[in-house]
């Protein structure tokens, strides 16, 4: 058994004398549907994968494509719709079942004990381990499928003490040695640095040249135009195209991952003042300890919006962190008008006026637990009329937050409930609400509308631009698109931890705005990006002064 | 002179340090699975009792010993449910189990009709190795004058070792305790692997009890236990969650414990107190060392997932 841990070609062939017409075909869905919670995060998506090929999966976050690799890994059971493998039709209930099947996921989030070596990982949960672990022959075998496939890692290395590249390896290993034919790579490389990126691929083409069935899912243009050998595109749940990627125009693809009419409503423009907010040479660590954010330079002036846009993972939250405070930054400048904040604590930054509304919202927005009256009094407690001495008035405190719940429209409140069981448009109101009741000069707004619905969405949008006609700076961090395209005056677009191009609203194409999302910087971009990128240290000067 | 005072208190050790053996492996099997049961006195003295009535009945020691494991099994069950299945703070169930194993012993053992309190035990174990061998120097009262629990507890030991390190089981169950979710996404029965091995602590800790009430003492008397299952408990911890350095620390323990006696012979006074508290302070010092060293802070460090409730839902 340690001669030849997967049997390959051998499975293949037999089927394909019965199928007869689709000799290469590895799996094919038909017709997929998955809905949750009534919204359909693939709507009757078909796609299909041949031995021996990588084929990629691209599209934007929430497009539907870990939806659909989920189903065929059996993690997700589709509401309709058809799963094929090796031509013939299946039920897969649980992933235990794909594998079974052949079919293995390797998640975004690893499924590794940190604690257990390589080898013990590889054991685990594995049918074929003796009831008495043999380590030496475990080792044995995982050395030899690493020199295989490229997937070198050291057998006794416990999980924890490897990089990430190095668990990725460990997590392809574990299905290989399960005898995995079809692996799906949900997004790999988005914690890979480029170096790991291009053994990964190595890898992938080692293993599609074996014969099995690769499935890339990535938003990277460049990613999977270099190792792919078809592509599917989806959108919106659907599957907007397939094509061989050789015949592939970067554009087009761009084209059809960002896709829909960007309607972009009248702007009132107002003019836009000194400035309010200055990041020069940002440079961050993320939770991984790997760079997540790369000689940043952006400027936020009075009345105005500047949109990041970018996909999510390309260091918008670093940013947003290392702004307000919650996250050290290794390298650079920040600077709230002409003051240097950067060695601030976040009370002081609070304190000279920068404003936050997170991403997660129920995280850390609010506390969940607290009823609504406390959320809204949590950063004006410190001050009177709330605070009395070392007491909080509770009367202040109610008093606030039926003033606030007026004048922001928040509805549906019973004063003694948590606020977690506010919808989310509620909440995101009153986290507005409490943000900007604090008069901010500067409002750092991270996916202030994900996962609203459509009227909640159009209220905090014009709560947001109200807030720039009265004055206030905003760097509003958002995926979608439209939503950039509608409010900012500027738009900057973050890949990888570095501003990847700067647009005015009026040139920005969804073509454009999808080659600067996946990587790619167009001819006209270039030059404009040229020029506030020059010198970080003379515009620093520069800007500091003209306040 | 005093190098047989030292000998006999180091043999003494190993007797009294025994039911921590016991108690304390079955809560670090415990804990391996991710559940942090508080509640080792509270099972000490339930099972203890029930295996001490049965002593008192019947003069079997293996059948005491094994009604003792099974009641301390059925404490460790009550835990289980609760932290278990209901998720409850896994810190309060434990010490509700303390509570409630305690007063059971207090209710089983001076009720009326069973008067346990006066009763004794209808036999006592012997050495299992002849007088020659228990004569010898230095090996004979430490290694060969005990008997066939104190040898039975190093066989457990050894399995422990084994099945933790060694088997596919073992390997099943540092999975549950470290990384719930990816044990459950490779077919292991977190919930299962839980109740099992929270009930096989039980039956450590109701054999410590029984083995301390019939053996040690010979006797019943409320509270007989005075925070050995609390010792055991930090024992655990102590050994950084490792079968044989368990054995050493059990011994070390049983060692203070019979310090106040032995200085007493020397001719020192030190309050018992302070001894008592020995144990405790050893733990804390030992935890401060293995932290100052990251790569032992790793390796003998809790589960990762320990007294945290597992959920399919809540990631």
């Amino acid at each position: 058994m340690n001669g030849d841990p997967t049997p390959a070609a051998s499975t293949a062939e037999p089927e394909t004398s019965e199928a007869g017409g689709e000799p290469q075909e590895a799996a094919r869905l038909h017709a997929i549907t998955k809905s949750f919670f009534g919204v359909p995060a693939n709507d009757r998506v078909d796609f299909d994968l041949r031995w021996g090929e990588i084929h990629a999966l691209l599209g934007e976050n929430g497009a539907g494509k870990s939806t659909l690799c989920s189903v065929l890994a059996g993690l997700y059971h589709p509401d309709s719709g058809e799963i094929h493998l090796d031509g013939e039709r299946v039920d897969l209930a649980s992933p235990q079942q794909a594998l079974e099947h052949g079919v293995g996921m390797v998640y975004q989030h690893f499924r590794l004990v940190d604690r257990f070596t390589v080898a013990e990982n590889l054991a685990l949960g594995h049918p074929e381990t003796g009831f008495v672990a043999s380590r030496r022959s475990l080792e044995r075998q995982v050395a030899e499928l690493g020199r295989r496939y490229g997937l070198e890692v050291s057998p006794k290395a416990a999980i924890w003490q490897l990089s990430v590249g190095e668990q990725q390896r460990v997590e392809i290993l574990k299905l290989l040695y399960r005898g995995v034919r079809i692996l799906i790579l949900d997004e790999p490389t988005a914690v890979l640095t480029p170096q790991e990126a291009q053994s990964l691929f190595t890898t992938m083409r080692a293993m599609a040249a074996d014969g099995q069935a690769i499935i890339f899912v990535s938003h990277k243009l460049d990613e999977v135009l270099e190792v792919s050998d078809r592509v599917t595109v989806l959108r919106d749940g659907e599957r907007v195209g397939s094509m061989e990627t050789a015949d592939a125009d970067p554009a087009a693809l761009a084209r059809m991952m960002v896709g829909r009419d960007l309607s972009t409503r009248a702007r009132s423009r107002t003019e836009a003042g000194s400035a309010a907010l200055s990041v020069k040479g940002l440079t961050a660590d993320g939770d991984r300890g790997i760079e997540a954010l790369r000689e940043v330079d952006l400027e936020v002036r009075e009345s105005q919006i500047v949109g990041v846009a970018g996909v999510a993972g390309n260091g918008q939250r670093e940013l947003a962190e290392a702004i307000v405070g919650l996250r050290r930054s290794k390298r650079g400048q920040i600077f709230l008008g002409d003051v240097d904040i950067t060695r601030t604590s976040t009370l002081q930054r609070i304190k000279m006026g920068l404003g936050f509304v997170p991403e997660d919202r129920m995280r850390t927005g609010m506390a969940g637990g607290l009823p609504l009256t406390a959320n809204l009094a949590l950063k004006a407690y410190r001050q009177p009329p709330l605070s009395k001495g070392p007491l909080v008035s509770k009367r202040a405190v109610e008093e606030r937050a039926r003033t606030l719940e007026k004048q922001f429209d928040i509805r549906g409140v019973r004063w003694a409930m948590p606020t977690s069981l506010l919808s989310g448009g509620n909440i995101q109101r009153a986290i507005l609400a409490r943000e900007l009741s604090a008069r901010p000069k500067v409002l750092v707004a991270a996916a202030p509308t994900r996962g609203l619905d459509v009227a909640a969405i159009e209220a905090i949008r014009q709560i947001l631009l109200d807030e720039r006609d009265a004055g206030t700076a905003i760097l509003m961090i958002s995926e979608d698109l439209e939503e950039i395209m509608d409010l900012s005056d500027e738009i900057v677009v973050l890949y990888e931890g570095q501003i990847m191009g700067r647009l005015d609203p009026d040139d920005a194409t969804p073509e454009v705005l999808g080659m600067l999302m996946a990587g790619r910087t167009s001819d006209a971009d270039a030059e404009a990006d040229a020029g506030p990128d020059a010198g970080p240290d003379a515009a620093a000067e520069s800007s500091g002064d003209s306040a | 002179m005093n190098d047989s005072v030292l000998l006999l208190s180091l043999a003494s050790a190993i007797v009294i340090g025994t039911p921590i053996l016991l108690a304390g492996l079955g809560e670090m099997m415990t804990e391996h699975s991710g559940v942090m049961n508080l509640g080792v006195e509270g099972m000490m003295l339930g099972g203890g009792v029930v295996g001490f009535w049965m002593s008192t009945q019947y003069p079997s020691m293996p059948l005491a010993m094994a009604v003792g494991a099974g009641v301390g099994a059925l404490f460790a069950g009550i835990h289980a449910y609760l932290a278990v299945t209901l998720r409850v703070n896994q810190i309060v169930s434990g010490l509700a189990l303390v509570i409630t194993g305690t007063g059971f012993a207090g209710f089983v053992g001076s009720s009326n009709d069973s008067a346990l309190i006066y009763a004794r035990p209808k036999s006592s174990l012997e050495p299992v190795f002849g007088e020659g061998m228990q004569e010898l120097p230095l090996v004979g009262p430490l290694v060969f004058g005990h008997d066939w629990v104190v040898y039975m507890s190093w066989l457990l030991v050894a399995v422990a070792a084994f099945w933790l390190f060694r088997t596919r089981a073992g390997l099943a169950l540092r999975a549950v305790g470290e990384d719930p979710a990816t044990a459950d996404t490779v077919g292991i029965s977190v919930g299962v692997t839980r109740y099992v091995y929270t009930m096989i602590g039980g039956a450590g800790a109701g054999m410590g009890g029984t083995y301390l009430m019939v053996e040690i003492f010979a006797t019943y008397q409320h509270g007989i236990t005075a925070g050995l299952g609390w010792i055991a408990f930090a024992l655990v911890t102590f050994a950084g969650w490792r079968p044989w350095r368990a054995l050493v620390a059990a011994y070390v323990f049983g060692a203070l414990r019979n310090l106040g006696f032995t200085l007493q012979i020397l001719g020192a006074s030190v309050p018992s107190d302070v001894l008592n508290a020995l144990p405790f302070v050893l733990t804390i010092v030992a935890l401060i060392i293995i932290s100052a060293r990251p790569a032992a802070a790793r390796k003998y460090s809790a589960p990762s997932a320990l007294s945290i409730p597992y959920s399919r839902e809540i990631r």
